[in-house]
C-alpha cells in the first residue's frame, strides 16, 4: 500500500514534485560544479607547485634574505676584449653566470637539514641564471669634408689634402641577449629536486657516476628552441657539455632549461660547495609545519617555504578563480541549497495542508501517526532522490563542459625581491641581488574532475533535502488530530 | 456496550469558550441502532466524534466495553479505532488517487493484514455493497451513491463492532438516500453491529428505534415505537 499510495500521489502532484525536484537539482548541481571546479583549481595549483618543487617535495630551505649592501654591484656586467685596429666587425660573445637570487647556502647544510627530526630526505640544488650576450662592434669611418682622401683610421687623425678636420661616420654595436636557467642536480638522488618534476622523454638521465661529468639534460622546450638533440654539444661559458637527455616537464610549463650535475653548476658559478635550495621531504605529510619550525629553529639564517606558503604567493587568474570558487562559489551553492531545502519543505508542508481531509480520514481509520508520517517522508524522499539524480546529471554535464572547454588560467608566483625579506628563494624567477625580479607566470588548463566523494555528497544532500522537507511535512501530519482534520473540512 | 457519563466538550475560539456538549449521559447496548438529530451547531457531530474516539471530552467518560476512551493513550485509541470502529463520512472521504478496492484496503492496513488477503477482503466487501464490477475505478469515476458504497465497504471490511455514520446521505439525492439506507440497514442486521448515525433528515430519524435529539449541547432520548425498516 505504501508504494502504491506514494506512486499515485506523486503522479497526481507532478508539477509540485517537479518544482521540488528541480529546486534541489539546481542546488546539488551547483555543489557538484563548485566542488569539481575547486578540485580542478587545487589540481592546477598543485601542478604549479609541483613544477617548482617536484613531486614529493614538502618544503624548500633557502638562505634568508638580506638587504643588499651599499657597495654591492648593480646589474650584470659584461666585458669584451678590445681588439686591434684592424678587427673591424669582430664577433664578441660572453656568458654571465649568476646564482638565482644571489643567495647561497653552504652545501654542508644539506646534511644538517637531513638530520633534523621529521626529515625523510634532503637534496641540494644550485639554480643559476645564464645571460648570454653575443654580437659584434662596427667601427666608424672617417671622411674628409672636401672629398680628399682622408685617413681611413677610425681614430680620425689629421689627414692630408684638406684643411677641414675629417668626420667619423657609421659604426656601432649589434648584440643579442638571451637568458636561460640552469639547475645543478644532485645526481645521487634525483627523486627529489629540480629534475623530479620532469620525465626523460629522449636519451637518459644522469647516473650517480656522473657527479662531475660534462653532460647535460635539456628541457624539451629549450631543446626545440635551440635545436638540441641527444648527442648535441651545449656550451656555457666556454665549457662544452654533451646533451644526454631531453626532459619533458610534468606540468605544462618548465622553469628550468638546462640540468647539469651539481658540481659542474658550482664550477660554472664559481660557487664551490654551495647550493641555492635544499629540497626536503618530510617523513609525515601531516607534520610539515612541525618540521618547518624545527629547521627554522635549529638552522639559523634560512627560510623554509612549504607548499602552503608557496600557494599563498600564487596570484593571477588561477588565484582569482580559486578564490571565487572557494568563497563566492561555496556561499552561492550553500545559499541555493538552503533556498532549495526551504522551498521543498514549504511545498511539502503546503501539500500536507491541502491533504488534511485525507490524512484525517486515514487517522480516523486507525492509521498511526508514524505511518502517516512515513508516507509523507517517503513521498518527499522520492522527490529528493529525483532532484539528486537530476542534480548529479546537471552537475556532471557542467563539470564535463568545463573540462571540455579547459579555460586557460595563469598563475603568477610571487616575485622574489632581492631587497625584501622572506619570499621563496628556491623558486625560479628570482632576481639578482638588489633587483626586483619579474613574477614567474605559468599557464594552466582548468579541468573539473568529479570525485566519488562529490557524488556521495550530492546523494547525501538529496537525501537530506528529502528528509528535511519530509520531516517538516510529516511533523505537521503527525500533529493532526483526526477530529480536527475532519472538522476543518466541514 | 457504550456508557457515556457526564460528557462535556469545550472549545476555545479566540477568547471565547464554546460548550458543544454539556454533561451528556447515554448508554448504547451492543447491536442497538441510535439516530442522533438536532439543529446545526447543536453538538451532533461532536458527540459522534467522542463516541468514535476521534476526540476526547473535556470532562466525563466515554466507555466502550469498559475501556474509557477519554483516558487511554493515543496509540491505544488509534488501535481501538482500527479494530472496532467503522466510520462513514458525509463527504465520503475517499482517497482520490486510489481505486475503490485500494480505498477499502486502507482500513485493513493498520491491522497488518497481508496484501493478498487485503485485496481479497476488499473485493468481497465491495461485492457485498453491489460494486463488484467497480473494483479498479477511481472515486472520480463513480457516482455519489457509489462513492458512499465504497465508504461503507471500507467501514465494514474490518468487521467492526461499531458503525458510525455522520450524515451518510447528506450529499445524496432522495433515490440514492433510500438506496444507501437500505444497504446500511441490511448490513446492520447482517453483522449485528452497534449502529450510530447522525442525520438532519427527519424521514430517516422517524424510522429509528431510538432517537437522540441534541440541542445546545444537551441530549434528549426518545424510544420510538413506530420504527420500521427501509
Amino acid at each position: 500500500m505504501f508504494g502504491i499510495y506514494l506512486k499515485r500521489e506523486l503522479g497526481r502532484r507532478k508539477k509540485a514534485a517537479l518544482v521540488i525536484a528541480l529546486g534541489l537539482a539546481l542546488g546539488i548541481a551547483l555543489v557538484i560544479t563548485v566542488n569539481s571546479v575547486s578540485a580542478g583549481m587545487t589540481q592546477a595549483q598543485d601542478k604549479v607547485l609541483q613544477s617548482l618543487y617536484g613531486l614529493g617535495t614538502d618544503m624548500t630551505v633557502t638562505k634568508a634574505r638580506t638587504a643588499p649592501s651599499a657597495n654591492s654591484s648593480g646589474g650584470p656586467r659584461f666585458e669584451f676584449d678590445a681588439k686591434g685596429e684592424d678587427d673591424d666587425d669582430s664577433e664578441q660573445s660572453s656568458d654571465r653566470v649568476s646564482t638565482q637570487g644571489g643567495q647561497v647556502l653552504k652545501a654542508a647544510l644539506v646534511t644538517q637539514v637531513a638530520d633534523q627530526k621529521g626529515v625523510s630526505a634532503a637534496v641540494g640544488a644550485l639554480t643559476l641564471n645564464v645571460t648570454k650576450v653575443d654580437g659584434s662592434f662596427t667601427q666608424g669611418k672617417a671622411q674628409s669634408s672636401t672629398g680628399g682622401s682622408g685617413g681611413n683610421g677610425g681614430q680620425g687623425g689629421p689627414g692630408g689634402g684638406s684643411t677641414a678636420a675629417p668626420q667619423v661616420q657609421g659604426g656601432g654595436a649589434s648584440f643579442d641577449v638571451n637568458s636561460y636557467s640552469v639547475a645543478g642536480v644532485d645526481v645521487t638522488d634525483q627523486d627529489l629536486g629540480p629534475l623530479a618534476t620532469s620525465k626523460i622523454s629522449s636519451g637518459v638521465t644522469f647516473t650517480s657516476a656522473q657527479g662531475n661529468a660534462k653532460v647535460a639534460v635539456v628541457s624539451k622546450s629549450y631543446a626545440k628552441e635551440n635545436s638540441y638533440k641527444v648527442g648535441s654539444t651545449l656550451t656555457i661559458s666556454s665549457t662544452k657539455y654533451k646533451v644526454i637527455g631531453i626532459a619533458t616537464p610534468d606540468s605544462s610549463d618548465s622553469t628550468t632549461d638546462v640540468y647539469l650535475p651539481l658540481k659542474q653548476a658550482q664550477t660554472l658559478a664559481d660557487a664551490a660547495d654551495q647550493v641555492t635550495t635544499i629540497y626536503v621531504k618530510a617523513t609525515d605529510s601531516q607534520q610539515i609545519d612541525t618540521v618547518k619550525a624545527t629547521i627554522q629553529k635549529n638552522i639559523s639564517g634560512t627560510t623554509v617555504t612549504t607548499s602552503a606558503d608557496l600557494a599563498e604567493t600564487v596570484s593571477g587568474s588561477l588565484s582569482t578563480a580559486s578564490n571565487l570558487a572557494t568563497s563566492v562559489g561555496k556561499w552561492l551553492s550553500i545559499a541555493v541549497l538552503v533556498a532549495a531545502f526551504l522551498v521543498a519543505a514549504l511545498l511539502t508542508s503546503s501539500a500536507v495542508s491541502r491533504r488534511v481531509r485525507e490524512f484525517g480520514t486515514l487517522k480516523a481509520l486507525g492509521w498511526p501517526s508514524r505511518r502517516v508520517t512515513r508516507q509523507v517522508v517517503g513521498e518527499s524522499m522520492v522527490n529528493g532522490l529525483l532532484g539528486g539524480a537530476l542534480g548529479i546529471g546537471l552537475g556532471l554535464a557542467a563539470a564535463y563542459t568545463v573540462t571540455a572547454i579547459s579555460p586557460k588560467l595563469t598563475a603568477e608566483l610571487g616575485s622574489t625581491g632581492g631587497g625584501g625579506g622572506g619570499g621563496m628563494g628556491g623558486g625560479p624567477g628570482g632576481g639578482g641581488p638588489g633587483q626586483q625580479s619579474a613574477a614567474n607566470t605559468m599557464e594552466i588548463a582548468l579541468s573539473a574532475p568529479v570525485s566519488v566523494t562529490t557524488i556521495a555528497l550530492a546523494v547525501g544532500l538529496a537525501v537530506a533535502g528529502g528528509l528535511i522537507a519530509g520531516a517538516m511535512g510529516g511533523w505537521r501530519a503527525s500533529r493532526m488530530r483526526p477530529a480536527d482534520a475532519l472538522r476543518s473540512v466541514s | 456496550m457504550y456508557n457515556l457519563t457526564g460528557v462535556t466538550k469545550r472549545y476555545t475560539r479566540g477568547k471565547e469558550t464554546v460548550e458543544a456538549l454539556r454533561g451528556i449521559d447515554l448508554t448504547i447496548a451492543d447491536g442497538d441502532q441510535l439516530v442522533i438529530q438536532g439543529p446545526t451547531g447543536g453538538g451532533k457531530s461532536t458527540l459522534l466524534q467522542m463516541i468514535g474516539g476521534l476526540d476526547r471530552p473535556s470532562e466525563g467518560s466515554v466507555e466502550l466495553d469498559g475501556v474509557d476512551l477519554a483516558r487511554i493513550s493515543e496509540a491505544k485509541l488509534t488501535r481501538l479505532r482500527a479494530e472496532k470502529i467503522g466510520i462513514i463520512f458525509q463527504s465520503f472521504n475517499l482517497i482520490p488517487t486510489l481505486t475503490a478496492q485500494e480505498n477499502v484496503e486502507t482500513a485493513l492496513v493498520p491491522l497488518g493484514v497481508k496484501p493478498a488477503e487485503r485485496r481479497e477482503r476488499a473485493a468481497e466487501a465491495l461485492r457485498s455493497v453491489g460494486l463488484g464490477e467497480r473494483l479498479t475505478h477511481a472515486p472520480a469515476e463513480l457516482s455519489g451513491g457509489q462513492q458512499q458504497r465504497v465508504a461503507i465497504a471500507r467501514a465494514l471490511v474490518k468487521k467492526p463492532k461499531v458503525l458510525l455514520a455522520d450524515e451518510p446521505t447528506g450529499n445524496l439525492d432522495e433515490g440514492m438516500r433510500d438506496e444507501i439506507m437500505e444497504v446500511l440497514e441490511g448490513l446492520w442486521h447482517e453483522y449485528g453491529l452497534t449502529f450510530i448515525m447522525v442525520t438532519h433528515d427527519s424521514s430517516i430519524a422517524r424510522r429509528a428505534p431510538r432517537l437522540a435529539t441534541i440541542k445546545a449541547g444537551r441530549l434528549t432520548l426518545t424510544e420510538q415505537a413506530t420504527a420500521r425498516s427501509w
